[in-house]
Formats: C-alpha cells, sequence, structure tokens
C-alpha cells in the first residue's frame, strides 16, 4: 500500500473545530475537561494524549496577504489544526521500549495499545509535543491515522469531516506536489509568507503530516529545526562509556593504596 | 433626565451620539478593551508562550532509581576491582551486599512508576539499541544476572565450602557486574540526554559523568557508613566530591539560555543545595574534618543527599525547561540543537 499523508492548509482552515469533534467521536477520545484559556477560540492549548487534532487560533497585528480586514490597524486571524506529524524519523518510535509504537504498512506511526506498559519514554522523546501518556488509563496515546478507517479505504475521521477541504488526505507523492503548487499559488496571490512546513533537511527527514501555513513555524508551536533525539545517542554514551574507563582506573588506583 | 429602560438615567441621549462619534471616528467606543491587549503573535514569537513539548510524566521512583542504581552499580565495580587487589573481604562484602539490594529494589521503582505495572515483562519483548531505555531495561537485568551469583558465591565461600566452581562463579559474576554496573550507573544519564527536552539534550554530555561521579561517591559513602574509614574510600570520597564541585563550577560560569531552570526559581534553588552538598561540602567538610570518623561520616552523608537531591533537581529542571517554548525555538534557529 502507498504511503498514507495529510496536507493541513492553514490559508483555507475555518477554524471550526470540526477535526476535533470528529476525531474524538470516531475513537472514543476521552473529554480534556473545560479550561477557558482567553487565548482566542482555542481552550484545548495543545496536542496531547485525550486531543489527536488541535485546532490553533492565531491573532496577528498584520495582514493576511492582499487581503483588506476591516480594521483600522492590521489584523489576521488565522486558524490551523495541528496533529501528529508521523515522521519519517519517529522519535517516539526509536525511543519506545515495548516495541509498542511500530511503524504501519501505510507509512503511519501507530501505538499498540495492547503492548503499551506507560514507561512514558516516547513521551520525551517527541521533539513537536505530541504524544503524551493518559494517567487515567496508564498508556501513552496519539493519532492513530484512522488505521482501522484506513483498512477498509475510508479517508480518516478528520479529513471526512473537514467541511472546507483544508484538511486533505491521500497518498504523500500526490499530496507533496499539491503542497508544493498551493505555496506558489500563494505567493503569487500576495501571501508573501506563505510556506510549506516539512522539515525534511533535518533528522527527522520529513513528515507525513505537513502543513501550510502563514508566518513563521514557531507561531503554530512547529519547532522550526526539530531533531530525532537518536542522533544525540551518539556523543551521550561516548561520554558515559569513556567515563566509565576512566572510573575504572580511579577505582583501581584508590584500592592500590592501604 | 431619566430615560425610560434606564433606572439609573446616567445616559443622556447626548452621550449617546458621543459614543457612537468616538466610535465612529476611531473604530473604538471610549472605554472599550483595545485590540492588542489581546496576547498576539509576531515575528518568531510561539504559539501564545504556551509548551510545545510535553513534559517528563515520571514521578518520584525514577530519580530514586536513578540514585540507587548508580550506587548499586558502581558498587558491583567496585566489588571486583577490591577484590582483585585484595582488599578487606568485609568490605568486599558490603559492596556486594549493596550492589544486590540495589538490584532487587530498582526493578520494583521502575515497575511501580509504569502506567501499566502488571505490562513489564513487556519491557522484554525488543532489543533495541537506539532506545536508552531497552538498553536501560536489559542492563537492569544484566547486572542483576551477574550480582546475585556473585554474591551468593561469596556468602557461600565466607561460609567455608570451598569447591573450585564457586571461586570461577565468583570471579566471571564480578566482573560481569563490574561492566554492567557501569553501564547501571551511566546509562541514565544517557537516556534523559537523549530526549527531546531541551535542557537535558544541552548537557547530554555531562549528564553520565554527573550520573557516574555521584554513584561512585554514593558508593564509597555508604562504606563509610558501614565503618570502613580506610584510605581507599577516603581517596574516593575526595575525588567525587572534587568532580563535583569541578561540574558545579561549569554550570555556574556557562549559563546558555537553554540552562535557566538549572538557575532560576524552585528547581534553581533545589538544584545548587544538591550541588553544594554533593560538590563544595562534602569536599571542605573531607578537607577539614576528615582525619575524624565523624567528619568523614558527615561528608559521606552530605554527599548522598546531594547526590539523591541531585537526580530530583534534573527531573524537575526538565519539567521547568519543557514548558519554554521560546528558549528552544531560539536554540534551533541558531543551529543549537544539532547533534
Amino acid at each position: 500500500m502507498t504511503k498514507s499523508a495529510f496536507l493541513t492548509d492553514a490559508t483555507i482552515c475555518i477554524g471550526c473545530k470540526a477535526c476535533e469533534v470528529a476525531c474524538k467521536e470516531w475513537n472514543n477520545v476521552p473529554a480534556d475537561g473545560f479550561t477557558w484559556t482567553g487565548l482566542s477560540y482555542d481552550n484545548t492549548q495543545a496536542l496531547g494524549a485525550s486531543t489527536w487534532r488541535h485546532v490553533m487560533f492565531l491573532e496577528q497585528p498584520q495582514r493576511a496577504g492582499p487581503q483588506i480586514a476591516g480594521t483600522s490597524e492590521p489584523f489576521r486571524w488565522v486558524f490551523l489544526s495541528d496533529v501528529c506529524k508521523h515522521c519519517a524519523n519517529s522519535g517516539c518510535l526509536e525511543g519506545c521500549p515495548t516495541g509498542a509504537i511500530v511503524r504501519t504498512d501505510l507509512g503511519t506511526v501507530y501505538v499498540q495499545p495492547d503492548v503499551c506498559n506507560g514507561c512514558g519514554y516516547c513521551v520525551v522523546s517527541c521533539p513537536f509535543g505530541v504524544i503524551d501518556k493518559n494517567h487515567e488509563d496508564g498508556r501513552a496515546f496519539k493519532c492513530t491515522f484512522c488505521y482501522d478507517r484506513q483498512k477498509v479505504g475510508l479517508m480518516p475521521a478528520c479529513a471526512t469531516a473537514c467541511p472546507t477541504h483544508s484538511i486533505q488526505f491521500g497518498p504523500y507523492e500526490e499530496l507533496q506536489e499539491r503542497a508544493k503548487d498551493r505555496v506558489v499559488e500563494l505567493q503569487e496571490r500576495g501571501y508573501t509568507d506563505a510556506k510549506l512546513y516539512d522539515p525534511k533537511e533535518t533528522s527527522v527527514g520529513g513528515i507525513h503530516a505537513f502543513f501550510v501555513i502563514l508566518g513563521e513555524p514557531e507561531n503554530y508551536n512547529l519547532p522550526p529545526a526539530p531533531e530525532v533525539p537518536t542522533v544525540y545517542l551518539k556523543s551521550a554514551w561516548t561520554s558515559a562509556l569513556l567515563t566509565a574507563a576512566i572510573l575504572i582506573g580511579v577505582v583501581f588506583a584508590a584500592f592500590s593504596f592501604r | 433626565m431619566t430615560v425610560p429602560g434606564n433606572p439609573r438615567g446616567r445616559a443622556t441621549e447626548e452621550r449617546l451620539q458621543e459614543i457612537k462619534r468616538i466610535a465612529g471616528e476611531t473604530s473604538l467606543a471610549p472605554g472599550a478593551a483595545k485590540l492588542g491587549s489581546h496576547p498576539q503573535i509576531t515575528g518568531h514569537d510561539s504559539y501564545y508562550g504556551l509548551p510545545a513539548l510535553k513534559p517528563p510524566v515520571w514521578t518520584w521512583e525514577i530519580p530514586l532509581y536513578f540514585f540507587l542504581g548508580g550506587i548499586s552499580g558502581v558498587s558491583g565495580c567496585m566489588a571486583f576491582v577490591a577484590h582483585l587487589l585484595h582488599a578487606d573481604p568485609g568490605l568486599v562484602r558490603v559492596l556486594l551486599w549493596v550492589g544486590f539490594i540495589g538490584s532487587a529494589i530498582c526493578p520494583m521503582l521502575l515497575i511501580a512508576d509504569l502506567g501499566r505495572p502488571a505490562r513489564f515483562l513487556n519491557m522484554l519483548r525488543v532489543f533495541k539499541w537506539r532506545s536508552a531505555m531497552s538498553m536501560g531495561a536489559w542492563i537492569l537485568i544484566g547486572f542483576s544476572a551477574c550480582i546475585t551469583p556473585a554474591l551468593f558465591a561469596n556468602e557461600l565461600i565466607l561460609r567455608g565450602f570451598d569447591w573450585p566452581i564457586l571461586g570461577f562463579l565468583r570471579w566471571s559474576a564480578e566482573a560481569g557486574a563490574l561492566v554492567t554496573g557501569l553501564l547501571l550507573a551511566g546509562y541514565t544519564g544517557v537516556l534523559i540526554g537523549a530526549t527531546a527536552n531541551p535542557l537535558w539534550s544541552a548537557n547530554r554530555r555531562v549528564l553520565p559523568v554527573h550520573f557516574l561521579t555521584s554513584g561512585m561517591g554514593g558508593a564509597s559513602a555508604i562504606l563509610e557508613l558501614a565503618g570502613f574509614f580506610v584510605l581507599p574510600t577516603q581517596i574516593l570520597g575526595f575525588i567525587a566530591a572534587g568532580v563535583e564541585t569541578l561540574l558545579d563550577l561549569k554550570v555556574e560560569l556557562r549559563k546558555p539560555a537553554v540552562d535557566a531552570p538549572l538557575h532560576h526559581g524552585p528547581s534553581g534553588i533545589a538544584f545548587r543545595i544538591a550541588g553544594l552538598l554533593e560538590g563544595p561540602g562534602s569536599l571542605l567538610v573531607r578537607l577539614f574534618w576528615g582525619s575524624t570518623h565523624y567528619g568523614r561520616l558527615t561528608a559521606a552523608i552530605f554527599f548522598l543527599v546531594g547526590s539523591a537531591l541531585s537526580r530530583y533537581a534534573w527531573i524537575w529542571a526538565g519539567r521547568v525547561s519543557a514548558r519554554q517554548p521560546n528558549v528552544e525555538f531560539a536554540r534551533q534557529r541558531a543551529g543549537e540543537a544539532r547533534p
């Protein structure tokens, strides 16, 4: 089977949160509780164990391309639905000590809920802050890319419910092309800060859920240069093994004195 | 003049017209909240300062495991060396017991921290070089598998069983305990260093050094608490406290933004207290008072308390670090997050 991908386009999103609701209803994801953040219309705040699609509401004192905002000062309101990136080189997958987190035949990253024992190492291994532990349940959870729906030929719940096709689902290569074309089109229409977020040049090696955004990745809490934490292993282990070798020498020397 | 429907009668028709005029001219009614008093996102701002990473979910069992694992692991290593160099058999015996008791308690701590403790055996489903936690699970089992026969063989030999197989078993098990014990004491630094956490990954080279040194000083301190006021434990006590002092100095002198949780706030206070106890505190006590047993005991206790507190401080500071998206984004922009 071909690799699946999400293209989520901030320039089309209307901030309706159908994706959040559809995801929760299809996957029986528990409620997060009620918190009024005062941060625009975003009361969800971040992805987590019980939030697998998170709609962001950016209030920014600048215009969106050539649009007339209708306010005395420049203003735009941009929305984006955040999701698990299903990284090509995935921090959570590499870190998992039980082998619960696997790469599926669809190229997605999937947490097997019957294997996970809730050790929490995936939580600190994700450079995007996606996966988290559900403390009532004990296991770690994240977007499944609607593995069950895809297996019978359906689109993921969020893509199905999105009324504007801001969330597009399809084969990876096709959506990559569409994303590039979309950014070019936006630039030509005057959206000079439109860009594609897909960190291929970092150790993450590209993501299967990429985004068309206006402005900087940081504005959406997307890391500008994420790294899969396995790249830190070499220097850390070298330090540990060198120190251990020196320690043997030190202990040897100490016990040679009597 | 009162108006129907307005009991306080403060607004006049003229006032209503004034409100209309101001609102029409300035696009904002007098007294209304101004655009821009809400949090807004400009330039390279993060998303309203909300955390972009998840903090560690581990509870008190894990820092305690780091502490005990470090001490028992290095004890295993010291047992082999001490035995090889004909140290006091009583001293070697204490080291083996410390290693064994640690190897028994550590897995219990890890299992207790799991979200689904009944599934602890799933840790043995895979062996992944690229997962420090997978390696750690196997290292712990390996250490247990070495220190346990070493201890039992030693106990049998001490009770007069002189079968040749016991001697061979003891030596080979102790050698295995040396290797696995040092891995146990050091891998925990790699475990938290090779993560997405900015503070931990930025300090990934220093953490294994600190955890190993801490384990060595802790093992030596336990020997002193057991009454072994001999030259080797004095030397190891000085070296451990000295290295910790140097590490403390390094952290104090070089203050990159990513290390802020070590310098500011409650996590910074905990870190500093731990560092003072383990480093200069233990060192100075040993220097000026180390000729007496009480002095050495005090230095040993300072070191142990500081060592335990340090593990908690590092986890706490990591939690704070995960909540600082601007620091991590700036690091990444500057290319500092690359290996």
